[in-house]
């Protein structure tokens, strides 16, 4: 039922030891706690027979330094056990974001951000309160239960079969109300999501309900799918309310049991008066497992549920990584890029995106690729640093095929500077020098000049130093644009590929970076993507990408002169000029 | 956007008088469940107690009196008061979780309402989900406050006050003894608080950081990637992951020691009273039945510090939920309606622009001086590229935004003077993106108002050419529409969404044409369609269709937020200016579509 908990095994593998010590002192302290009763019931006995004042002194003096010993251990309980679920949260968290790294871009756009989010706090933690207090309480409970039973029995077999007897009726009266529990707590779950359901199409139609003036009817709904949750609640509550008393109820009739049973006993001279104490002492002892054994099993049952959450991700293919084949003797790159009869998908049930394309760019070269959105240009330039694998064909860099470089090597020989720019909130230094292993300052300077980034920095607050983000300055899409290329510059890539970089960019300072990227990609290879074709003009070779296939191949001139879809983006472009700059 | 953001990072202070104060407040219409709760629990909190009591009379007038039959009887009383506790205990706990249920209930109508009210300028700026928790997981974390915290304290505080009572009334100087443990729990209680408290701050502090650093890096994964810095970015995720390790085990160790103390504050009770009471009983001062009452109630009376912790954590919870809450119900990003409306009769439907200047935030303006009129039955296409303003005209003509200056005038009333809502009831808004509720088609097009009939839906949809389709739909007008329509075809979708402006019938129909292309037979269905939709009102549309505006009595040519030039498509052309050159760029093509 549980089966998925059992993949916890090696994290408690590794802290066994830690672990049997904490076993060690569950039983310890439990040793401690049962033997109280005991001391309790000879201490009254004395009352009933030889009146030893000194006994008495002796006994409360016992009882102290027992629940004393009792409290070290139980302390060090919790230094091991709940320790423990600490470590192994860690563990289990750091093994979560090793595995989350290695996984394709494509999981990170089926996935959204709070998803995983909540994958690595909600699920992680209801885990460790399995592997800490769900397992601290089972084991102690476990092993209280079984040392007290045959104390019971040792002082009077008949009253602890009396005192037990209601112990049968409660479990089976808990099974069937667990049973009917678990189907209204089904259909609590079923209205909570469509109350958010509900919430989320409203939210997101909004513009239509507040044109049509539908608000007071979308609260009437609303408010009646409130309702209807309400009642499922109290529906459930009906039982759980029963719960609490059942327990009480139990509790409180052993230890009637106890006293009239007993009591009649003593009279009888069967039993001493402080075997009652003791009884009703073991009986509050006993009571608690019986409590929290239904607040454990909820933890088990969510921790369950969490887990194989959990392992759905860790189970998530790689899909990109090294293998077998790696040639790892591969250490550079120099720049020569080729593609072989590449087709690529995004998946089996999609469209295919490039179809059978072929061409090759000689190292140091800067070309170009065009086309209408949605042709397939990033997936084109995504193949290369292995963003994602080709659906069928292969992409050579120096005529190895990028599936048998070594990961690292391939990517920090590439600079991609991707068509959404995202800085981390840290400071501008260190986004720049991020894909650097120990970067110098001069580097920083050196890149942001190309960048044409050093001009704006100066009226930064703190320089270079200066916070990005939600706990700094915010920049503008251009200053954001540049700050990404100048980071994909400061890894001196082989290769760089601008995926539409400059959309944010005016164009006087596109012409500024172009030109000084020119002498910096001078033996390096580039492809930029773009829809201005300013940008892409002074290329060695433009491509025009159309329907998954090159339609069009040459310079600028030769382009324009053969009157196809690069002549009309040419021509539109220039519409669009004239548009901007009348007024 | 950045404080918005820190939103979800709000994990609550342990307690705060304010926020309580006021969470209070949504109690107030239940106050008779309170009291039945407290009467409930006071009679609730005497029954337990009152065992061990009967107890002590078993022990003291029968067993040692060896009366079976009293006994017996006792027996009896113990079990009666014990199933009547079950009882009232039941209705008690199915009360109050009924109270604190209904307390949510009237919040979470309370948040939805608020979130209806607020101006869209709050949904540009806020993301759906976490708009959504705030109705769904937020307020249902407050439950546990309502519902057991509330009452719970009350009822903790009786049971001891009724413990009191019975130890005092058995024997005050044992009851003086055994309770002069009570300082040191106290003591030891606030210690721990604090030093808990202090614990929680600094995992709170580790969690906060841990969650910003996995939800920028989850966001920026492509870039950790691309660098391959999935190595040195793990480390530096370990070490906070660590930091927050070692915080948990430090407040760990204080719940170590602060457990196993009460245990050993309550067994020096439990010695005192062997060892004190032991000694009067000796000296005949006490019955065995009274250490035995005292051995229950020392049981009794530790019970709720145990379960302090727990409290401590609905608390916070709680606290954490209610500020996120509040927040929200406190922003007042409303569009206002006048105090003074005027109730305009027997609309016609002419608009007026006058001198319009308009910015979604300030400074930025987007719409700059415009003006135009528009006269009744007159349709008026706009057109413009890409940022010209045209989004931005229709959203203040329905007031989902206000302008800065000028005016906008229905049949010569300004449109600030009516209220939103009839403002808007004789506008039919078409928006580019077709967006279906969960429910039938026919709720689709209605949405379900009750003044829509059947026929009229139906005529409606035969209007627009929807008809058909619907029909052959297995179960029609009552088709359910799964997933936003995702069974429905673009056209058909759009199809929908005119018959849904047609059923209100309007004065005014203001249409944002869909850019997304579409096969030629739908096309032509949606272009009979809008030419129905457009006949006897006025009509404004953002057109992306040259049928459209060359049928168009009007186009008004926006660029740069201004209204630059108007006329026909024919006067327009001639002219060579910019929507000369719009045409070329945007509408050419579908010329040579037609003749093709």
């Amino acid at each position: 039922m549980f089966g998925h908990l059992a993949h916890l095994k090696k994290y408690f593998v590794r802290y066994k030891k830690k672990l049997s010590l904490g076993v060690l002192f569950i039983l310890l302290s439990n040793l401690c706690t049962v033997y109280i009763p005991l001391l309790i019931k000879d201490s009254i006995n004395s009352l009933t027979s030889n009146f030893s004042f000194p006994l008495l002194v002796n006994h409360a003096l016992l009882i102290v330094g027992t629940t004393l010993v009792a409290g070290v251990f139980s302390f060090l309980i919790r230094q091991t056990i709940i320790v423990v679920s600490r470590e192994i949260e860690f563990d289990l968290r750091k093994d979560f974001w090793e595995h989350i790294q290695k996984l394709p871009l494509r999981f990170f756009q089926n996935n959204s951000t709070g998803n995983i989010m909540s994958h690595a706090t909600n699920d992680i933690n209801s885990v460790r309160s399995f592997v800490g207090p769900a397992v601290m309480y089972s084991i102690d409970n476990g092993v209280l239960f079984f040392m007290i039973i045959p104390i019971m029995i040792s002082l009077s077999p008949l009253l602890t079969l009396y005192a037990l007897l209601p112990l049968p009726f409660l479990s089976i009266l808990i099974y069937l109300v667990m049973k009917k529990v678990h189907v209204r707590y089904t259909r609590i779950q079923e209205k909570f999501s469509d109350l958010t359901t509900s919430a989320q199409e409203n939210f997101s139609g909004i513009r239509v309900i507040k044109s049509y003036v539908r608000e007071e009817y979308e609260i009437d709904q609303f408010t009646k799918e409130s309702d209807e949750y309400l009642k499922r609640k109290m529906h459930l509550v009906k039982l759980q309310a029963m719960f609490q008393p059942i327990f009480f109820m139990l509790a409180g009739l052993s230890s009637i049991i106890v006293i009239l049973f007993g009591g009649n006993m003593v009279m009888d001279g069967k039993l001493s008066v402080g075997t009652i104490f003791a009884f009703v002492f073991y009986l509050s002892l006993l009571i608690w497992p019986m409590i929290s054994f239904g607040f454990v099993a909820n933890i088990i049952q969510q921790a369950d549920a969490s887990m194989k959450r959990l392992l759905k991700i860790f189970n998530e293919p790689y899909e990109v990584s090294d293998n077998g084949e790696t040639d790892s003797a591969v250490q550079s790159l120099e720049g020569t890029i080729e593609f072989k009869n590449v087709t690529f998908r995004y998946s089996e049930n999609f469209p295919v995106v490039l179809d059978n394309i072929s061409f090759k760019i000689e190292k140091g070269k800067t070309v170009a690729f065009i086309g209408y959105t949605g042709v397939g240009k990033t997936s084109l330039i995504d193949l290369i640093p292995r963003l994602y694998d080709v659906t069928s064909g292969e992409v050579l860099i120096d005529g190895i095929n990028v599936k048998n470089i070594p990961l690292d090597v391939l990517r920090t020989n590439v600079g991609l500077v991707p068509q959404e720019t995202f800085l981390f909130s840290d400071t501008l230094t260190n986004n720049i020098l991020y894909g650097t292993e120990n970067g110098l300052q001069e580097t920083v300077e050196k890149v942001s000049d190309i960048a044409q980034l050093s001009k704006d920095v100066k009226d930064f607050p703190n320089g270079y130093e200066t916070i990005l983000g939600e706990r700094g300055i915010t920049l503008s899409g251009g200053q954001k644009q540049r700050s990404t290329l100048a980071r994909a510059l400061a890894i001196d890539p082989k290769i760089l590929i601008l995926d539409d970089s400059f959309s944010a960019v005016d164009t006087h300072t596109e012409e500024e970076i172009l030109k000084r990227l020119k002498e910096f990609m001078a033996k390096r290879t580039s492809i930029i993507i773009s829809h201005r074709i300013s940008t892409v003009k002074d290329s060695d070779k433009i491509f025009v990408l159309d329907k998954g296939k090159i339609a069009e191949l040459g310079t600028h001139e030769e382009l324009v002169a053969l009157g196809g879809i690069y002549a009309d983006l040419h021509y539109r472009q220039l519409l669009e000029e004239e548009l901007s700059e009348m007024s | 956007m950045a404080e918005e953001q820190k939103d979800d990072e709000i994990l609550g202070k342990a307690y705060d008088s304010k926020l309580m104060r006021r969470l209070l407040k949504y109690v107030q219409p239940y106050k008779k469940y309170v009291l039945l709760a407290i009467s409930l629990n006071i009679l609730v909190a005497a029954l337990g107690p009152l065992r061990p009591y009967l107890g002590k009379i078993a022990f003291d007038d029968y067993i040692a009196a060896k009366n079976y039959h009293g006994l017996l009887l006792i027996a009896g009383a113990l079990l009666g008061s014990l199933i009547f506790q079950a009882i009232v205990q039941y209705f008690l706990t199915y009360y109050t979780e009924l109270m604190g249920q209904k307390i949510i209930f009237d919040l979470r109508v309370q948040i939805f309402s608020h979130i209806q009210k607020l101006a869209l300028k709050y949904f540009d700026k806020t993301p759906i989900g976490r708009t959504v928790t705030r109705v769904t997981n937020d307020v249902d974390a407050l439950n546990d406050m309502f519902s057991s915290g509330i009452v719970a304290v009350f009822s903790d505080v009786f049971v001891i006050i009724w413990i009191f009572i019975f130890m005092f009334s058995m024997s005050w100087d044992l009851a003086l003894v055994t309770l002069s443990v009570i300082p040191f729990l106290f003591y030891a209680t606030f210690l721990f608080r604090k030093k808990v408290r202090e614990a929680y701050r600094d995992v709170r502090f580790h969690l906060a950081r841990l969650n910003t650093y996995m939800q920028e890096h989850v966001t920026g994964m492509n870039i950790v990637q691309i660098f391959a810095k999935e190595k040195s970015e793990l480390k530096k995720f370990s070490s906070i992951n660590w930091n927050h390790r070692t915080a948990n085990v430090k407040s760990v160790f204080y719940y170590a020691v602060f457990f196993p103390f009460v245990e050993f504050l309550s067994s020096i009770t439990v010695a005192l009273i062997i060892w004190y009471g032991g000694g009067k009983v000796i000296q005949e001062h006490l019955t065995i039945g009274i250490l035995f009452a005292f051995l229950q109630y020392t049981e009794m009376f530790w019970r709720p510090v145990r379960d302090l912790s727990e409290k401590y954590n609905i608390l916070q919870t709680a606290m954490a939920s209610s500020e996120r809450i509040f927040k929200l119900l406190d922003n007042k990003t409303f569009i206002n309606d006048p105090e003074v409306p005027v109730q305009p009769e027997n609309v016609k439907g002419a608009i007026e622009f006058n001198n319009v200047w308009f910015a979604y935030n300030p400074g930025e303006h987007v719409l700059k001086n415009v003006s135009f009129k528009i006269n009744p039955g007159e349709t008026v296409a706009i057109v413009g590229a890409t940022g010209a303003g045209k989004t931005s005209l229709i959203n203040i003509l329905t007031r989902f935004y206000d302008i800065e200056k000028g005016s906008i005038t229905l049949d010569g009333t300004d449109i600030r003077e009516i209220r939103k809502h009839e403002l808007r009831k004789y506008i039919s808004l078409v928006l580019q993106d077709v967006f279906l509720f969960s429910g039938t088609i026919k709720s689709n097009i209605s949405l379900g108002s009750d003044k829509i009939t059947g026929d009229q839906i139906v005529e409606a949809a035969k209007t627009v050419g929807a008809h058909r389709f619907i029909s052959q739909l297995p179960n029609g007008y009552d088709e359910e529409v799964k997933e936003k329509g995702a069974t429905l075809s673009v056209g058909q979708k759009q199809l929908i969404s005119f018959a849904r402006a047609l059923a209100y019938n309007p004065q005014i129909l203001i249409l944002d044409e869909a850019t997304s292309s579409i096969d030629t037979e739908s096309e032509q269905l949606i272009q009979n369609a809008i030419e129905k939709l457009l006949v006897g009102r006025t009509s404004i549309v953002i057109a992306h269709r040259l049928s459209t505006i060359q049928n168009a009595d009007k186009i008004l040519v926006m660029h740069k937020g201004e209204l630059k030039e108007s006329g026909t498509h024919q006067e327009l052309l001639i002219k060579k200016g910019i929507y000369y050159r719009l045409y070329q760029l945007q509408y050419k093509d579908q010329e040579i579509v037609k003749t093709v």
